[in-house]
C-alpha cells in the first residue's frame, strides 16, 4: 500500500508525469471552482441577510476574507515547497513555488484593494495604518521580492535556489512581522470565524464565505498548474518527452 | 583555542585592517546618516515640538538606510577578488567565517553611527531620556540589521545591479526593528519604562545571532556556484 503512494509520488515529480496526471485533473478543478464560485455568489450576495451595522457594504467580505487567506496560504504552501525543493532537489517543487509566487501577490493586492474599498465606508478613509492591512502589505513586499530577486538571476537553478532561500527567511520572519505590526497598532475587527467553538458570524454568512473560500482554493489549485505546465514546457524544451509532444 | 575560533579573530582582524587602509570609505555611511536627518527638518519644519516627535523615526529610518547602503559592500570586493570562494572552500564552517564578517563591518559602521546619534538627536531636539533610549536601542539593533541585511547581501552578491534589489528583499524584514525601536524611544521621552521593547529586540538579536549567519552561508554558496 504505502509503496504504490510512494511509486505515485516519484512519479508525479518527475516532468513527464505531472505535465500528463495535471492534464487530466486540471478541467475537474476548474468545474470545482466553478460551481463553488456561482453557489458561494448566489448565497453571498442574494441570500445572506444584510448586516444589522454594516447594511450591504460588508459583502465584500465574500471575496476580501478569501483573497487573505489565499495570501497567507500560497506563502506557506510556497515555503512548503522551497523546503521541499532545498532538501530533495525536487525540481517540480520549485516550477510550482515559481509559479505561484504572481498568483499570491495577487491574492494579496485583492485582500488590499477589496479592504481598502470596505474601509472608505466603515473608517471614512480609503487607507489606515490599521495592523492587519499594513501586514497585508508587508507580505506583498515580500511577494514582490521574491519575484524580483528570481527574474533577476538569469541561471534557472541559481534562481531556484536563491528564492527557496528568500522565502524560508520570509516565512520565518512573517509571523514576527506581523505580531509587531499587531502590536504597534490595531484599529481592525477580531477575528470571527477562527474562534471555532463559538462562531460570532451567523451561518448564513458563514456558509457562503466557507464556500467562496473553497472556490478561491481550486482556482488557485487550477491556475497554478496551468502555469506550471507551460513553465516546464519551457524548461523542458529540449528535452525527449516534449519534442514528442510537440511532434517534432 | 579552536582553529575555528582563531579563524574568526583572523577574519575580524583582516577586515578590520582592509577598513582601515581604506579610511576615507569609513566616513560615507555617517556623512550619509547625517545628510539625510539634516533634510527633514529643511522638509517638513523646523519646529521643535514637531521634530521631537519625528526624532526617533527619522535617526532611525537614516541609520536603518545607511547601515543597508554601506552593507551592501561587505561582501562585495571579496566576491570580486575570489577571496570569498577560498572562504567556501576553507575547512572552518561558513556560518562562523559569516558572523566573523558582520562583526567587523558592524565595527567600522554600525559602532561610529552609534556615536553619531546623539548629536543628530540634538538637531532634532531629542529630550535625554530620548538620547539614552535611541543609544541603547541602536546598540542591540544595529547589529541585529546587519546580521538580517547579510542575508539579502549574500543572495545579491553575484548579480551585476544588486543594489537596488538587496532594499526590496531587506526593508520588509527590518520593519520589526524600526518599530519596536522608534516605540522605546517614544515611550522613553514620554518617561515610561522601556524594558518591554529592549526584551524584545534582545530576544531578535540573539534569534538573528543564532540563525542569520546559516542563512547566509547557505545564500553565499549558491551565489558562488
Amino acid at each position: 500500500m504505502w509503496n504504490m503512494i510512494w511509486l505515485f509520488f516519484h512519479k508525479l515529480a518527475s516532468p513527464k508525469h505531472f505535465y500528463r496526471i495535471s492534464g487530466l485533473l486540471i478541467p475537474w478543478l476548474a468545474a470545482i471552482t466553478a460551481i463553488l464560485l456561482v453557489l458561494g455568489l448566489y448565497l453571498g450576495l442574494f441570500v445572506a441577510p444584510p448586516d444589522y451595522q454594516q447594511g450591504e457594504s460588508y459583502r465584500i467580505i465574500f471575496v476580501h476574507v478569501p483573497s487573505a487567506w489565499m495570501s497567507m496560504f500560497i506563502y506557506t504552501f510556497m515555503a512548503v515547497l522551497s523546503a521541499i525543493y532545498l532538501i530533495w532537489n525536487i525540481k517540480l517543487a520549485d516550477v510550482m513555488a515559481r509559479s505561484s509566487a504572481v498568483l499570491g501577490a495577487s491574492f494579496t493586492l485583492l485582500a488590499l484593494a477589496t479592504g481598502s474599498l470596505w474601509g472608505k465606508p466603515m473608517w471614512g478613509a480609503w487607507w489606515v495604518w490599521d495592523a492587519r492591512l499594513t501586514s497585508e502589505l508587508i507580505l506583498l513586499f515580500l511577494y514582490m521580492g521574491y519575484i524580483a530577486l528570481v527574474m533577476a538571476i538569469e541561471d534557472v537553478r541559481t534562481a531556484a535556489r536563491a528564492g527557496a532561500v528568500l522565502i524560508l527567511v520570509g516565512v520565518v520572519n512573517i509571523p514576527i512581522i506581523h505580531y509587531s505590526v499587531e502590536w504597534w497598532n490595531t484599529l481592525h475587527q477580531g477575528p470571527t470565524v477562527t474562534k471555532l467553538d463559538k462562531p460570532s458570524i451567523h451561518l448564513s454568512m458563514l456558509v457562503p464565505l466557507l464556500l467562496m473560500a473553497g472556490a478561491f482554493q481550486f482556482y488557485y489549485f487550477t491556475v497554478v498548474l496551468m502555469r506550471a505546465r507551460a513553465e516546464l514546457l519551457d524548461r523542458e524544451r529540449r528535452s525527449e518527452w516534449v519534442r514528442e509532444l510537440m511532434g517534432r | 583555542m579552536s582553529s575555528g575560533w582563531q579563524a574568526f579573530i583572523a577574519l575580524v582582524k583582516r577586515d578590520l585592517l582592509l577598513a582601515f587602509r581604506h579610511r576615507g570609505e569609513l566616513l560615507n555611511p555617517l556623512l550619509f546618516f547625517m545628510m539625510v536627518v539634516t533634510l527633514f527638518p529643511l522638509g517638513v519644519s523646523p519646529e521643535s515640538s514637531l521634530l521631537r516627535t519625528m526624532a526617533p523615526g527619522v535617526i532611525w529610518i537614516a541609520a536603518l538606510l545607511a547601515g543597508l547602503f554601506s552593507l551592501e559592500s561587505i561582501f562585495r570586493s571579496d566576491f570580486d577578488d575570489g577571496a570569498l570562494e577560498q572562504m567556501v572552500l576553507s575547512p572552518h564552517p561558513l556560518s562562523l567565517l559569516v558572523l566573523a564578517k558582520v562583526l567587523a563591518h558592524w565595527l567600522v559602521t554600525g559602532l561610529p553611527m552609534l556615536l553619531m546619534a546623539p548629536l543628530l538627536g540634538m538637531f532634532l531636539s531629542l529630550p535625554a531620556p530620548g538620547l539614552v533610549a535611541m543609544e541603547l536601542t541602536l546598540l542591540i539593533g544595529t547589529p541585529l540589521l546587519s546580521l538580517v541585511g547579510s542575508i539579502g547581501v549574500a543572495l545579491t552578491v553575484g548579480l551585476r545591479r544588486g543594489g537596488v534589489l538587496l532594499t526590496l528583499l531587506v526593508l520588509p524584514l527590518y520593519i520589526p526593528v524600526l518599530i519596536f525601536s522608534t516605540n522605546a524611544v517614544s515611550v522613553a521621552v514620554a518617561g515610561l519604562p522601556i524594558d518591554g521593547q529592549v526584551y524584545f529586540l534582545l530576544a531578535l538579536l540573539a534569534l538573528a545571532i543564532t540563525l542569520a549567519p546559516f542563512a547566509t552561508a547557505a545564500a553565499l554558496r549558491i551565489s558562488l556556484s
